[in-house]
């Protein structure tokens, strides 16, 4: 119990710091340089202190539960040597982690509200709602497919800067044929997909996979699956913003 | 009483969003790996505390970190602060959003600076090359890579230029940057774009952006809002190699000075010998 308290006294204290510098440089901005108080602080307030919280809890459910149970699958999986199983469960993992990445439910959320204030999808809250889940789902399955590439690669040893940048004519090419309303959010997908949950079980898998293959440097194979992640759903959302229009 | 409430909708769409991932691993662990989950007690609690921990998060960000990125914007860019006493003028010059740019990159450094992923990622390099590369040094270079990508992205909001020509530049930039660059440092460089960005810069980024575009005279939300953080997973991938090529050229600079002395040395001796040798 009191080494229980410890961790999660310690996952505390990385959300405070996450959110520390956030709200050091708001505030200089908003008392040196607006020189204005700060219009409804007491709601500020209470949504800062709901973020620490939430953030502590999240991830402290995540090292108890979620990341043992996940890194053991990657690496069992990664030694098992069934490629078809290996890339299945390398979908799914892509897949999964990034439904759930709290960053992408809040902008998918936000930009159903921004498209429907434009007049792309109809101003009802179930359309925003299909919206937004529909752009989740397209980052989701973006992402998997990256996680299959990107451990195919490792399999195989490609070098992955004919990848990437086989991935960048793609995407310059599609901006040409894709809707300018798109074009913004789909860039932002990328960035969006990968933070707490999806980085952490995708480079155990990486690591994991780099490393149980003779031949493979952990160093230089074992990274990388998050490029690809954070470049196929770019693609894949400007095919999404075509479908819709 | 209103935010308990909201509370449990979050909770409920929270649980729906996670089912995906918790049906994977049921089904991965019972239909394929057949062994029963190991230590299922603990994994169960971790579930319910990320589910609470993600509802209660999702809500704060509405309460407080959408607002605030937003409400930063309409501060910044509010007629009364940028033209303080002057009269009104009709035409507005992107200079006078200077403090949008200040703020921008502010947020960008000081966020990166703190980011635990990145800091785990520096301290990796650090150990693969032997040093040469500095784990400081690189979380600086990312720092300013993420802060001048925020400030420029703020600054194609301003001036309603469209997205891809600057990411299409950026592109070309890695491109070219990738043939030249110690090949070592190359993944690691691509993955730190996708690194920097975390949890809680995101959405505070992306206020600020859809922000500064409906406050903007002449911007839409829809057309110009997005692309901040495109920005800021681009640029550290630059940043990065670019500190990799930098590092690179000064140890082949001191090596070939310390050869170049070396050489200088043994001449003098050589000399020296074959004066004494008559």
């Amino acid at each position: 119990m009191n080494h229980q308290f410890i961790v999660f006294l310690k996952a505390l204290l990385g959300s405070c710091k996450d959110l520390l510098p956030i709200i050091l440089v708001i505030a200089f901005f908003q008392f040196a340089v607006l020189q204005q108080p700060m219009p409804n602080v007491g709601d500020i307030l209470v949504g800062l202190a709901l973020v620490v919280l939430g953030l502590t809890f999240f991830i402290y459910g995540l090292e108890m539960g979620l990341f043992p149970i996940g890194e053991s699958m990657a690496q069992a999986f990664a030694k098992k040597g069934s490629i078809s199983w290996l890339l299945t469960f390398a979908f799914c993992l892509g897949f999964g982690t990034t439904v759930a990445e709290p960053s992408l439910i809040a902008v998918a959320k936000e930009a159903a509200v921004v498209a429907a204030s434009g007049g792309i999808i109809a101003d009802t809250l179930e359309s925003q709602l299909s919206y937004a889940n529909g752009l989740r789902f397209t980052v989701a399955f973006a992402v998997g497919l990256a996680i299959v590439i990107g451990v195919l690669r490792i399999i195989r040893g490609w070098p992955i800067q004919y990848l990437i940048l086989g991935g960048y004519v793609v995407v310059v090419l599609m901006t040409i044929i894709a809707p300018s309303w798109i074009i913004g959010i789909a860039y932002d997908s990328g960035g969006v997909t990968t933070s707490t949950i999806t980085v952490p079980l995708v480079t155990a898998l990486g690591v994991g996979l780099a490393s149980a293959i003779k031949g493979r440097n952990p160093m230089i194979d074992g990274f990388g699956l998050i490029a690809f992640a954070s470049l196929t759903p770019m693609i894949f959302v400007m095919i999404y913003g075509m479908v819709i229009s | 009483m209103d935010l308990f409430f909201e509370f449990f909708t979050t909770l409920k769409n929270t649980v729906i969003d996670v089912l995906p991932i918790l049906s994977i691993i049921l089904g991965f662990q019972l239909l394929v790996i057949r062994k029963p989950i190991p230590h299922i007690k603990q994994v169960g609690f971790g579930f319910i505390y990320v589910l609470i921990g993600l509802a209660l998060f999702l809500l704060g960000l509405e309460k407080a970190l959408f607002p605030l990125g937003k409400m930063m914007a309409e501060q910044l860019t509010a007629p009364e602060f940028i033209q303080a006493g002057e009269q009104v003028l009709t035409n507005i010059h992107w200079t006078d959003y200077k403090w949008v740019f200040i703020f921008a990159a502010a947020i960008g450094f000081s966020t990166t600076i703190a980011e635990p992923s990145l800091i785990a990622v520096a301290l990796k390099a650090e150990e693969v090359s032997g040093g040469a590369i500095n784990a400081n040094s690189l979380r600086i270079s990312v720092a300013i890579g993420v802060a001048f990508g925020i400030a420029l992205g703020s600054y194609r909001i301003v001036v309603g230029h469209p997205i891809h020509y600057y990411i299409i530049a950026g592109y070309i930039v890695v491109v070219v940057q990738t043939f030249f660059c110690p090949k070592l440092i190359v993944p690691l460089a691509y993955d730190s774009g996708g690194v920097t960005t975390s949890t809680v810069t995101v959405p505070l980024v992306a206020a600020l952006g859809l922000g500064l575009a409906s406050t903007i005279p002449g911007r839409s939300p829809l057309i110009d809002g997005f692309g901040l953080i495109a920005f800021a997973s681009l640029c550290p991938i630059i940043a990065v190699m670019a500190y990799a090529q930098l590092t690179e050229a000064r140890t082949h600079r001191t090596n070939k000075k310390l050869e170049k002395r070396k050489r200088i040395k043994e001449e003098k001796r050589n000399l020296n010998r074959n004066n004494e040798a008559p």
